[in-house]
Order: C-alpha cells, then structure tokens, then sequence
C-alpha cells in the first residue's frame, strides 16, 4: 500500500498510521487515537469549532491555500437550507498525487474531518467526490463508510453527539476541471463540469444550492489531528499563519519520489537533497514546479525557498497542491511548456472564450515551435497570448495555464530561441546538402 | 433495458444518496458504472439511464460528451492508459506511449482488430511519484519500464 | 422604487437601483458596454469576456454583466487596459472563426464583424490550421455552422428558458465544443426560430432565409402577423416583392422580439402556386376563369335582383380580414343587401364574456398584463400550442417575477413545468376545477385569468363570477383564434349585433342555421371555409372571396381572388383586444384586397357606401363604433391600442353553440397553412393540443 520508503525527515501527524496492519480498518483507527478529535470537538459549540480551526492557521490544500476556518465560518448559520460537507477527491493537478494515499491508507481520518466540520456547521449530508479513475478509492472509501455506519459511527447521532451524519462516495468521469470547487459542484449535480459564476460562493449556495463546506481530501484529514492535538500546537508545526504540516509529492528527476509528510515552511533544496535523495544520476537541477503543474515553474537558483504558503508567493511562484516536480539540467523546457498546455487545452471546460481558444492556440503554436518550425516572433507571442489570457478567463483554470506558460517563456527564453535557431541551421544545411 | 441485479442493486442505492428531486446528480456515476458492465455507451444505455432519470437524450448527450472516460465507442478488453502528463513524461511516458503503440500496432484511440486491447494517452492519473504510470482498465501499473511495459502487454495477451 | 445606488461610469455620475448590473447601469447613460454572451433577460454566462471592465480598486477586470453596482464603485469602460483586453478577446474569438463574412447571411447584422470593426482587431495573429466541422442542418428552417460559433449560448438559453423546450445542448468540451439538436442529428422542438435571431454571428442560419439575399438590399415592412390571436408584430424583409424573411429583431410591439414559426417563417402562403389569381365563375357546371369585370358583373347582377327579391341572403365574414373590412362588409350586407344574416367563425365566447364584464374595462387583460400579473389562471387552452407569444409572456412573467401559475387543462401543457398546482379537467369543465383552487387564488396578490373557447356561455359567466368573488384585483383574458376574431366580433359581423355590439333591430341567422337548414338563395363567405366543416343545404348562389381554391370556393358560383393581410393595409384586434395597423409589404398581381372589392361591388352595384378606402373607413369607425374611439398616435408609432368595449346586452344561449374552437396548433393555421410549405415540410406538424411531452422542468 506505500509506494515509497518514509523519510526520517517526516513529522507524521497526517500518515502516522501509513504502514500500520490493516491501516485501513476503523478497529485500527480507533485504537491510534482515532475520533478522538470528535469526541473533544462535540463538546464545543459550532462557534467554538470553528475558532479552534482558524487558529489552527489550517489552509486549504487543494491547491489556493484559503483559510480553512475562515471559510466555514462563511456558511450562514441562520440558513434553513440543508447544509453540505464535500470533499474534493477530484486530484487532477499533474504532479499531485497525495489524496490518493491519503484515501487509501488511513480512509477514516478523512471521515472524522469530514464529521468535525459537519459539527461546526450543522450539516447532515457529506460527499465524497472522487476522481473516476480512482475507482479503487472509490471501492476503499465505500468500505470504510460502510463500516463506520456498522458502528455507529456514520448514521443518527453519532457517538451521542446529535449529529445525524450520512456520507456517500460520488464518482467523477475524466475531467480536471472537475477539481475547481464550482465546476465540481455542477458534476456532483449531474451536468457537465463548467464552473458557476461567484458569488455566491459555496459556503452559501454549494451543493444543490445550498451552503456547502467544501475542502480538499488533505484539508479534511488536518483536521482530527487540530481537535487532538490543540490548535496551538498543531499551528506550532508549521510557520506563522502556514500551520501544521503537509504533504509534498516529489516526482521527476529525483532519487527517491514519493509522498512525504512534512513541515509547512520545509526548505525546498533541503527537501530536494535529503528528503528526495536529490538529482538523480548525480546531474544538476535545472528547474522545479513547486506545487502542481499550475504553477510558475521555479529556476535552480530561486529554490532556496521555505515551502509554506506565502514564502513560495513571494518567490513568484505558489505552494499548490505539493506537487514538487524536479527537472534536472537535461529537461527540454519546450517539450514540457507544450505537454502541459496540450493538457490545459485538453481540459478546458470550453466555457469561456479566452481559455477555450487561447489554450488551443497556445497549443499549436508551442507545438510549432517545438518542431523548429516557428518564427522567432513566436515566442513573443506566446508570452502575449498568455498574458492575453491571465485574469481573463471566467475561472482559474485559465491563469492555471497561463502563468506557467509565462514563466517558461521567461525564463527559459533562450531555450525557446535555440530550438528555432537548431531548426533553421538544420534547415540551412539542408539546404547544402542539396 | 435492465442490467445485472448487481449493478441494478447499486442503481438502486445510488438515487438515494441525493435530495428528492435531485436524482439527476446520479447521472454521471450511472453512466460509468453502466460502461463498465456494457463496455460502452451505447444508445439503448443513454436512453435507459436517461429515461430512468426523466432527462431528455441531449441533456444525457451534453455530459457524455464532456467527461473523458466516459465513450460511447466500445473499447478493449484491457483498455491501457498510458500518463504522459508532466511527472510521468520526465521519467520518458513519451516514449513509452510510441512503444505501446507499435507494440499493439493501434493509433491513440485505437482498438486491436480482436477487441482485446485499446490505447489511450491519458493525463496525469495521480500517480507522479511512481512514475511512469500507467492504467489498465483501472488497474494501475507504477515504475513503468519497457521491458516491463512488453511483459504486460505479453501477459494480458494471455488472459482470454 | 428601489433604492437608488450611486457610482461613476467613465467620469459620469450614474444613479441605479441597487441590484443593477453594471453593464445596464452603463446603458442608462449612455454606455454601450460590448457583450456577446449577456442577454437582457435571460440568464447570467459571463462567458465571451468582452464585457470587462476596470473597476478602481480591484487588481482584476470585472465582467460588467455579472457585477451588482455599488455605492461609490468607479468605473472604467473604455480604458486602455479594458481596449486591450476587448482586442484580445476578438483576436480569441477569431482564431477559429472562418472569415467568410462576404458569404456570411448575418454579414451587416452580426455583432462580432460590429466588434471587430469598433475595436480594430481585424489582423491576425493567427496563422494555425482552424479547426473545421462541416454545417449542419437541425431541421427545414435551422442551420448550424459550427466554425462560426462563438458559443455565447443564447440559442440554448432562448429554446430552454424563453420557451421551456430545451432543444439545444452543448457536447463535446473545450475548443471542439459545439450546439447539438435534441433529437439526435436533428431538431424536435417549436421551429420558433428564435435561437437564429438571437445568435450574435452567422454560426445559426434560417433555411428560408439563409444566401438569399444581404440585409441592406431588402425593404423592412412591420405589419401584423396573419396568423394566430396574439397579433405579433413581425418585420417582413421584402425584396423585389417578395417576403424573404420576417423578424422582430428591433423589439418593437408587444411580442418584443418574439414570434413563433408562422410569425416568422410560414408568409410563404402568399406567393403558394394555387394561390388565385383571377376571378373564376362557374359556367355549366365548372369554375372556370373570368376578368374581373365579368366576374364583378355577375355578382352585382344577382345581388341586385336577390336584393329586389327580398331573397335570404346570408353573409359569412372573417376572421382574418381587417376591421375596416369588416365594418363595410356589415354594413354593404345590411344596408345594400337589406339581410340580417351575418356572422363569421367564432372561436371564442367573446359575447358572453363582454356581457359577464359588463363594461367594467378595468376587468379586460392586455398582453402586457401576462407578464407582469402576480398570478395566472390558465384554464382549458394549450398556450404554448395555441398563443404562443402569450405562453411566453406567461413563462417570461414566472421567470423573471416569479408569478405563480394555475393551470387547468385535459391534458398535459407545457406551462405546467413551471405551475405551482395544475388541475386536470374536461373542456367545458374548467369553472368547477378552478374553483377547487379558490382559497390558493384568494392569497394571490392579483390574478389574471386566460381561457379558451371551451369556457363559454353558462360556464364562461360562472368562472368569471367565480374571479370576481375572490376578493383580488382580477383581470382576464378570452382567447380566440385567428388574426382577427376580436375585430370581426367588435366590428358586427353577428347576427345579433352592429358594430360596437349594439342590438341589431332584427336578428338574422346564425352560421349553422344559415347554411343547414336556411334555405339560402345567396351565400357570400369572405374570407373564411364554412363548408369544410359544415354542409351547405340548399341551391344558393355562392359568392366567395378567398387566396384559395377552399373547399368553400370550390362550391361558389363566382369566386374572387382576394389579398392576404401581408398585400393590404388597416387594422385587426387581437385577442386582448388590442388594435394594431397592418402596413402592406408587397403586391401581389391579381388579386385585390376584400375592401376594394366590397368598393367595386358597390359601385358596380350603383349603391354608396360612402368613400371606401382604408383610411376613411378606419375613421368612420373611430367616430361610429363605441369602444374604437382609441389612442391615433399609439397606431401611427406601431404601437398596440387597447378597445373598450362597451356593455353587451341580449346575448342568447344561441350565441354560446356557435363556438367552435379552430383546434388550430403551433403548426396550423386554419386552410391556410395548407399552403405554407414551411409548415408542411417540418417533422413537428400538425402536432396536437394537450399532449405536451415534456413537462417537467430538469
Ligand atoms: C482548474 C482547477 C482544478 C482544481 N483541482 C482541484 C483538485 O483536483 N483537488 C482539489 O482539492 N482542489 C482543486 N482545485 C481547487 C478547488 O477549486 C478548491 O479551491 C479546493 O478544493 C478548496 O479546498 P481547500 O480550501 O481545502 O484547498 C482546483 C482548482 C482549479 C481552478
Ligand atoms: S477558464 Fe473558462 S474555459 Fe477555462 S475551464 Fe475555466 S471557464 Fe472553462
Ligand atoms: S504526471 Fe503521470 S501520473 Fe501524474
């Protein structure tokens, strides 16, 4: 069930139970500690639940870093409308694959979180949207609901708390987008997965238009472990307003992938070097993507950067979803600045003009280039495009594809202009030959 | 139509998971589970499922369309889906894809002439820091190599 | 009023409602705001982009037509910033958008050429292979061409939210996105039209329409559709004579922008090979063709001599015709034939329900009262089928107001996807069931109540009582089918009533007793086809003036080729009793208009009927028939008067069996739509009454 060796450098507060005997059985979970959060949480009030969350300094790990508490406090408390508890499972951002091990190793964590802000907003209905292509999970998570409602920990009120509490795994179908909290909303409703229009936000009108508490697999599983542990201590773990710790997928050219639980504000190039074992083969790092493909990619040189929310901002880039994606020295920029914008292009809901065609043409013309037949022009024009595009577009998806695209064309220009230097002396020799 | 009394069982349960009135939100969850059995979309599914959940044909047509692992052409009986998303690319998926490719002597998209594979380039399917990553139907593959990648290929021949 | 909400559009000060999205609010000064995808009235996209603007103090651009204004909110819409960004989204919109504007059918129409012209984007940048997908055809009178989509989605939310027929969809995501028909490859749906007019670009064309011509090269005419009681203005493109299209895109008169498949597409009748185009008089035994002289001779000549006689004449109006028309033909029967027999096709009770309102106008709904009403009663009629510029006012008035709707009908009807009860009841029975709702229609605010010709005579009076006795400001509306069967009722073609519905000094015949048992020497049908329904039981001499050969002329012994409404000026009422003025869009060779030839009768007859052009006429009856004495200027600016009928005495039970509802659906349109082609070639006809399919809202 562990793809990957732990690393020494951990503090395991959210994979403590990874590798454990039937980690996934609520008999295990019970016996480390588990609902023990809820049992503190139900004797606060929802006001008092929602407080400990905001000192918690927990943000949202779905990729926008919100402040968790802060959001479910948006959700009206005077509102007669049945409220919801979704999950966002939707784990789409290329580079990131955390939820997943979350899910599959400790699938009751993610339950507890998912009750606790039930508690905090007087929810009675949860779900689970996962990914399609995650059907295993999909099959795991079932299991644990199951159990959970065997005993007693699922259904009416739970642990004598009052809550009336029911969850259900809903299945997604192959589309990223579905991972963008409105679009996700419009699919778990049945429709096709285009983003609404803000406000209102999901807070007050999510799920069938009602107010919604909606977070990321990671967000949730936090936590338990706030209720637990205390707020102060769990926010001790990471650095100011960046608390506790969090899971970084590290991919790429790297010694030793895999997911690793780890401090907010943990040193990239250390993470680099002594979590992930560094480059692999020996070569030079060239690049990284700090948190998902969405994000500005970080030169070699601008990575000695701690890895919490507002430290990898203020280096221009974002913290994400944790995908840390290595690229060593031998990386064709052009290559990967194409694949990603055949990937956005590939996803875009299509709804709005900006993304809808500028993904497309961005695609064609970054392919152009990437087979040496472009002009040197086209490289300016690319920046243009995506800077056509950036803040423009209806939903984020659009920014998405645009800031890392600025950013290779920034700061990997050169490389852009030899390839179409290669392909014109290429063309040249040719030209001899004949 | 009717499916087996399993997937009927699921159908059954699944409308109850949303508020009354909201039976559509089992749309997309109906439809894959149905490609499952069925192997595709076929119209008489859409129809079925469409029926069952009172929507016109177009508004069944709409999602279909837009999710990708939802098709209403049948596919292989091991339907491999191989990443070449970002991750997965750095560790050479790019190559790998051509590789399957020859190997199965299909386009991206294709289906072998005796049905029994299809391939598909897919984006990333969460599984970075295994990669290369592949799926087959749903069964996920990590470390991929080439070597491996032609014994899966040579095993899944093997399965009737 | 709202309170008023106070910010700075481009340096002016601007005052608006709080709620007021900022692209509106930027109209009411004067600010053109461009957008492809925002449409007055129908739901939010902020899709196409084009609408951002700068708003000070927020790093993004905002899209003006989702954004509420705020007090003190500055505002920027034609900074350099929000140019930049209008240029970018062009340059977007044109990448795979095919520039064949100079084949294009909405070139000279179409917003994006407009934008593109305003904001200079026209050279491109874009030098990649365009994605192309060949046209489509969804039906005889929708096209789809897909490159030139700009998916702004108004087509899919004209047909889901204007009509509540959801005949459009989009597959596919992302850039291969495209429109779709419900029905597979093709449209099962209203053939309104209406996603085509409201399509930005050329990407929907109309199959009638489409490379027939430019917009610049046709002659726009606004007249009155011909065909149901709702009286839509349609704007008829004429070229060279002939109707090349019609729509309402400048939303003048009372169906806005509005019409249904007659009112746009089915004017083809007019130039239909059987139209006639010469009197035709029967010699031994067959009809054969005649100069208008000879033919105007041998009426006149017989008319005199029945005249003389003292024979039965009986006269059968129309209920197309205009009121000028009407109002001579009444009197040419009355005072130079001396006969009290007239009456034309009734197809609503309108006589028992101006004497059930009993000259309280105040009770009689307009149009405009189906969109602002808090709450409907619709009882024993197919709106959606039967009035469809009513049942859209009505789904308009839910949508937009959230009026609450009651629907009683014997069958399923569309506007009971919105209703909030719906009672099933038999023709006839409507007053019993609507009844059942009283203590629901006594919360409403107020209550406009639309029924169908089933409700009439004991029935009619007992559901209007019923209104009345709930204690709510009531209003209603009786709905009659045909252009003009409220004008042919106001203007005396009864048997019973002179125009303005005062009491005729003799009462002649009705209808079914002048053709069954009447013993008729002289039948003269003006517009209209008694004999497909009814038998004619006696010798008569046969007169009729019709476009066709009907099965009423086939019988006649002199027929005369008359013109249809598209060919002639004047008025017609419509079913809410609202006069509006016909223009003439075209001439058609060989037939005339009813009013010339009622001229040429009289003249060859030696009778004076006074000066007998439409003008003169129109004012006669202003000064003469009680109820018409209506707003000139409202008429001569296109607009739709309201009558005030008067009180109505002596209506007998009599008057309540001549109703015979037309039956006529969105696709029918009496004898004539056998000649519209476009109403034959489409899938959808003849459809049926109360058999909706869908009636539930997803
Ligand atoms: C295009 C797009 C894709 C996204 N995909 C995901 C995703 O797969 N999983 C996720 O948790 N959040 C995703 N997000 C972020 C969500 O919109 C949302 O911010 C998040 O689920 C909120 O949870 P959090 O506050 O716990 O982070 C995506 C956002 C965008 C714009
Ligand atoms: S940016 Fe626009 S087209 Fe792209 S995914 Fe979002 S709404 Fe859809
Ligand atoms: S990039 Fe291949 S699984 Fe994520």
């Amino acid at each position: 069930m562990l793809y990957n060796e732990p690393s020494e450098l951990e503090v395991k507060v959210l994979t403590r139970r990874f590798g454990l005997e039937n980690s996934q059985s609520l008999d295990t979970y019970l016996a480390t500690e588990g609902y023990e959060g809820f049992r503190k949480a139900m004797e606060m009030s929802p006001e008092e639940i929602i407080e400990e969350v905001k000192a918690s300094n927990l943000r949202g790990r779905g990729g926008a870093g919100f402040p968790t508490g802060m959001k479910w406090g948006f959700v009206p408390r005077d509102s007669d409308k049945p409220k919801y508890i979704v999950v966002n499972a939707d784990e789409g951002e290329p580079g990131t694959c955390k939820d997943r091990v979350l899910m599959e190793n400790d699938p009751h964590q993610l339950l507890e979180g998912m009750a606790i802000a039930a508690l905090a907003v007087g929810a009675r209905r949860g779900y689970i949207y996962i990914r399609g292509e995650y059907r295993y999970l999909i099959e795991i998570m079932d299991r644990a609901i199951e159990e959970q409602y065997r005993k007693g920990y699922l259904g009416k009120n739970i642990l004598g708390s009052g809550l009336d509490f029911d969850v259900s795994t809903h299945t997604g179908a192959g589309s990223y987008e579905c991972g963008e909290e409105s679009a996700l909303l419009e699919s778990l409703e049945g429709k096709r997965g285009q983003p609404r229009i803000r406000p209102p936000f999901p807070a007050v009108s999510g799920a069938f238009q009602c107010p919604t508490v909606l977070n990321n697999v990671e967000t949730f599983c936090n936590v338990p472990a706030i209720f637990r542990m205390g707020a102060r201590a769990y926010a001790e773990l990471g650095t100011p307003r960046n608390g506790g710790t969090r899971l970084f997928c590290l991919s790429g050219h790297i010694n030793k992938p895999g997911v690793y639980e780890l401090p907010m504000g943990f040193n990239l190039l250390r993470m680099i070097e002594e979590v992930g074992g560094g480059v692999r083969g020996g070569k030079k790092l060239k690049a990284v993507i700090p948190g998902g493909s969405s994000c500005p990619v970080l030169k070699a040189e601008e990575c000695d950067v701690a890895m919490d929310f507002d430290s990898v901002a203020k280096a221009g880039s974002m913290l994400g979803s944790g995908g840390v994606v290595v690229m060593d020295e031998t990386t064709d920029i052009v290559k990967v600045a194409l694949r990603l914008m055949a990937f956005y292009a590939h996803e875009s809901c299509g709804w709005c003009v900006p993304c809808r065609e500028g993904t497309l043409w961005l695609k064609k013309l970054l392919a152009r280039v990437d087979a040496g037949e472009g002009k040197p022009s086209d490289i300016d024009l690319i920046g243009e495009l995506a800077e056509n595009m950036l803040g423009h577009t209806f939903c984020p998806l659009g920014d998405a594809a645009a800031m890392p695209t600025i950013s290779y064309v920034k700061k990997f220009r050169e490389e852009f202009e030899e390839r179409l230097r290669k392909a014109s002396e290429a063309a040249e020799s040719d030209l001899v030959v004949l | 139509m009717t499916f087996s009394p399993e997937l009927e069982a699921k159908f059954e349960k699944l409308v109850k998971n949303y508020p009354e009135g909201r039976e559509r939100a089992a749309l997309i969850p109906m439809l894959l589970f149905a490609q499952d059995e069925v192997g595709s979309l076929t119209r008489e599914v859409v129809e079925e499922i469409a029926r069952r959940l009172s929507l016109s044909l177009l508004e069944v047509e709409e999602v279909v369309s837009y999710y990708s692992m939802l098709t209403t052409k049948p596919r292989g009986k091991h339907h491999i889906q191989i990443c070449t998303n970002i991750s997965c690319l750095l560790l050479g998926a790019d190559r790998l894809f051509e590789q399957a490719k020859q190997k199965l002597g299909i386009e991206a998209g294709g289906v072998t002439p005796d049905g029994q594979f299809s391939l598909e380039e897919v984006e990333c399917i969460g599984a970075c820091s295994w990669g290369p990553a592949l799926q087959v139907n749903y069964d996920y593959h990590h470390h991929v190599t080439p070597e491996k990648l032609d014994k899966l290929i040579e095993d899944l021949r093997k399965v009737q | 009023m709202a309170d008023l909400v106070t910010l700075t559009i481009d340096g002016k000060t601007v005052k608006a409602p709080a709620g007021t999205l900022v692209i509106n609010a930027a109209k009411s000064a004067g600010i053109d705001i461009p957008a492809f995808c925002y449409y007055d009235g129908l739901a939010l996209q902020a899709a196409c982009r084009m609408c951002l603007v700068e708003v000070e103090g927020v790093p993004k651009l905002m899209a003006s037509c989702t954004l509420p204004v705020r007090e003190g909110m500055v505002v920027h819409t034609e900074s350099p910033k929000v140019v930049a960004s209008r240029k970018a989204m062009l340059e977007f919109l044109l990448t795979n958008h095919p520039l064949d504007c100079p084949v294009c059918d909405k070139g000279g129409e179409c917003e994006l050429q407009d934008a593109v012209f305003r904001y200079g984007a026209g050279e491109g940048r874009f030098t990649e292979i365009k994605h192309h997908v060949e046209e489509k055809q969804f039906s005889p009178v929708v096209f789809y061409d897909a490159p030139r989509c700009i998916l702004c989605y108004r087509c899919v939310r004209i047909c889901d939210e204007g009509l509540g027929v959801k005949a459009l969809g989009v597959i596919q995501r992302g850039a291969v996105s495209e429109i779709a028909p419900n029905s597979g490859d093709h449209l099962e749906c209203d053939e309104c039209g209406a996603c085509i007019d409201i399509c930005p670009v050329g990407a929907l064309t109309s199959g009638i329409y489409r490379y027939h011509t430019r917009p610049w090269e046709m002659k726009h005419v606004g007249t009155i559709c011909t065909h149901c009681g709702d009286g839509c203005k349609t704007t008829l493109g004429v070229r060279e004579n002939e109707i090349i299209r019609g729509n309402n895109r400048d939303r003048s008169g009372i169906n806005g922008e509005f019409l249904c498949i007659k009112g746009r597409y089915a004017f083809d009748f007019v130039s239909h090979g059987d139209r006639l185009r010469k009197p035709l008089v029967k010699r031994n035994g067959k009809l054969v063709e005649a100069t208008w002289k000879e033919a105007l001779e041998t009426v006149a000549g017989r008319f005199r001599e029945l005249k003389e006689r003292g024979a039965r004449i009986g006269v059968v109006g129309s209920n197309r015709t205009t009121n000028e028309e009407n109002y001579v033909l009444q009197r040419f029967a009355r005072e130079a034939l001396g006969t009290p027999h007239i009456d034309h096709h009734r197809t609503a009770d309108i006589l028992s329900f101006l004497a059930a309102v009993g000259g309280r106008t105040e009770l009689l709904g307009r149009t405009e009262d189906v969109y602002t009403a808090k709450a409907l009663l619709i009882a024993g009629v197919d709106l959606a089928q039967q009035h469809p510029l009513l049942a859209f006012q009505a789904r308009a008035n839910w949508r937009h107001h959230g009026a609450k709707a009651f629907v009683v009908a014997p069958g399923p009807v569309r506007e009971e996807q919105y209703a909030a009860r719906v009672v099933r009841a038999k023709l006839g029975e409507e007053p019993a069931a609507a009844e059942s709702l009283g203590e629901e229609l006594k919360k409403c605010e107020d209550l406009l109540v639309l029924f169908g010709g089933s409700v009439r005579g004991e029935a009619l009076r007992r559901l209007v009582a019923f209104g009345d006795g709930l204690g709510i400001p009531v209003k209603y509306i009786c709905l009659a089918d045909y252009a003009n069967s409220r004008g042919a009722a106001d203007m005396g073609l009864l048997p019973g009533f002179l125009p303005g519905y005062q009491p005729a000094p003799e009462r002649g015949m009705g209808l079914a007793e002048m053709l069954e048992g009447g013993r008729l020497e002289a039948l003269w049908v003006v517009g209209a086809n008694p004999l497909r329904r009814r038998k004619l039981n006696s010798n008569a001499f046969v007169v009729v003036q019709d476009l066709f050969l009907t099965e009423t002329a086939q019988l006649a012994d002199v027929v005369l080729p008359a013109a249809s409404a598209y060919e002639k000026t004047g008025t017609v009422t419509n079913t809410c009793g609202e006069v509006q003025r016909l223009s003439r869009a075209l001439t058609v060779m060989g037939p005339k208009p009813d009013l010339e030839i009622f001229a040429l009768l009289a003249a060859e007859m030696g009778v004076d009927l006074g000066p007998l052009d439409a003008k003169s006429v129109w004012a006669e009856i202003r000064g003469n028939v009680p109820g018409y004495q209506v707003a000139e200027p409202v008429l001569m600016t296109g607009g739709a008067a309201p009558t005030s009928p008067p009180k109505v005495d002596g209506v007998t039970e009599e008057d309540a069996a001549l109703v015979e509802p037309s039956g006529d659906t969105l696709f029918t349109s009496g004898s004539v739509s056998r000649y519209s082609k476009i109403l034959n070639v489409i899938r959808e006809a003849p459809g049926g009454l109360f058999q909706e399919k869908r009636t539930k809202l997803t």
